[in-house]
């Protein structure tokens, strides 16, 4: 994944807390993603207008780990998303897709 | 047993009306009429309780949920319960004022059937003239107001040979997913295999064409696939396992743990109107009925695919070999296996008219501009 890209989450797919699974879940499209820490921190961090570098810098500064390993993890995970179509990826000076 | 986990999903039936006749629909033979369905405070209520018991996704179908004057108002209130929202309609019976409407109320996602690729096919197999234009028409609101769009095409052997270009039009609407379902039998669909039931060739072609357009567009469509399972060698994991994931409620109320339970004429089904829905689902006779393996026979009880499919759909195992507790008959371990083979063949070969299912009440008017 290129990292300069802009991870946004499509209309439809959103965060949501589930109270009654103590849990947070992606919910998309006829599927619920149950999220574990990792994947919701990351999640957390998609707000479509940083880059995915800038999201990994941000998350290694704040966990106090290796730039490296984040951006690893985040890759595979959001990418993972992209396939599902749960997730675009805008580039930096362009709008985001409307859908 | 264990405690059940709480259910994900429910699919709300909000009515039987339907300006469709299709040949393959699956809501049951006797449908509930007008003057028995839930009233909009009644599902509001079940909406909420859904969301108490951990549902996060709703299907709002039906029937044609469109026909439902109060479906704004049933959308906003299961967006305000906390729930995923989502239409499975055929388009008939939106107008764009309505499809606005259910922006505003906060309408995740629509699901949009496609009877055809062709107005001739789509008309002839839905019954209902104009019903393809209208369909196109209501995908290019849709698409303006920006909806994500499943596509939900049912292929069966008349209109299996449009499965490339149903694939293509999901492409060019902007739909993120197409659900291609080769027809399966239950409810009305039952009286029309001899004039639906695919061929072997062409159920192994459906399987190349999803294979190889999975490929081609990964990243641009992802395509769900229900195979041919009369022709298949292992059954489907039905509803991912009787009363494992989720519920359906009827248009009168009565809570199912498939919308084709009612087949199973021994079960008793409870109605939201006397008792709660995490009661229903946790201690309802037909939720336990056939929960996890316990109720299993052989061949299943020493099966290791026994938590991979569960056995298959139960009421497929009763309206085929008459015991909703048998090996869904589609699984090789099956002594009916090769009866049943042998049958979706001479279905396959029959030629017959279709069957068009008449609906309760009258026609749905469309909808003034």
């Amino acid at each position: 994944m290129d990292p300069h890209a802009i991870p946004v989450l499509p209309r439809g797919v959103r965060l949501h807390h589930d109270r009654v699974r103590g849990t947070w879940v992606l919910l998309a499209p006829e599927r619920a993603v149950t999220l574990d820490q990792t994947a919701h921190a990351i999640l957390s961090e998609v707000d479509g207008t940083r880059s995915l570098s800038q999201i990994t810098a941000t998350l290694a500064a704040r966990y106090n780990a290796p730039e490296a390993e984040i951006a690893k993890d985040a890759a595979g995970f959001l990418g993972a998303l992209c396939d599902r179509r749960f997730l675009d990826l805008a580039q930096e000076d362009a709008p985001p897709p409307a859908r | 047993m264990t405690q059940p986990k709480p259910p994900i999903a429910m699919l709300a039936e909000l009515t039987h009306r339907c300006p469709l006749s299709c040949p393959y629909c699956s809501n049951p033979v006797e449908m509930a009429r007008q003057d028995s369905e839930l009233a909009t405070q009644d599902w509001i209520r079940v909406f909420r309780e859904a969301a108490d018991l951990g549902v996060l996704q709703l299907h709002l179908s039906g029937g044609e949920p469109a026909s439902r004057r109060d479906l704004e108002e049933l959308v906003a209130a299961a967006r305000d319960a906390g729930l995923y929202t989502n239409l499975i309609t055929s388009g008939i019976g939106l107008s764009e004022r309505r499809l606005r409407a259910l922006d505003a109320a906060g309408l995740d996602h629509v699901q949009l059937s496609l009877q055809g690729t062709t107005p001739e096919m789509a008309d002839e197999i839905g019954g209902y003239t104009g019903g393809f234009k209208r369909k196109m028409q209501v995908a290019d609101w849709i698409g303006q107001i920006g909806f994500p769009l499943t596509l939900n095409a049912v292929l069966h052997r008349r209109n299996l040979h449009q499965l490339p270009r149903a694939i293509e039009m999901a492409v060019e609407m902007g739909a993120r997913r197409i659900e291609v379902a080769t027809v399966q039998f239950h409810g009305w669909a039952l009286k029309n295999r001899d004039a639906l039931m695919p061929t072997r060739e062409q159920a192994a072609e459906a399987t190349r064409i999803v294979t190889e357009a999975r490929q081609a567009l990964k990243g641009t469509l992802v395509i769900d696939y229900v195979p041919a399972d009369y022709h298949s060698d292992y059954p489907k994991r039905c509803m991912g396992g009787w009363g494992s994931t989720g519920l359906n409620v009827t248009p009168e109320g009565l809570v199912l743990p498939c919308h084709a339970a009612q087949t199973i004429t021994h079960l008793t089904f409870q109605s939201v109107r006397d008792a709660s829905l995490s009661g229903i689902w946790h201690d309802g006779p037909a939720f336990n009925a056939y929960r996890g393996t316990d109720w299993m026979p052989e061949p299943c009880a020493s099966c290791e695919r026994k938590t991979v499919d569960f056995g298959g759909c139960r009421c497929q195992a009763m309206a085929l070999v008459g015991d909703a507790s048998a090996t869904d008959p589609v699984c090789v371990k099956s002594p009916h296996h090769v009866d049943l083979q042998a049958r979706a063949e001479a279905h396959a070969a029959a030629e017959a008219p279709l069957v068009y299912r008449t609906a309760p009440g009258r026609r749905v008017e469309e909808p003034a501009q």
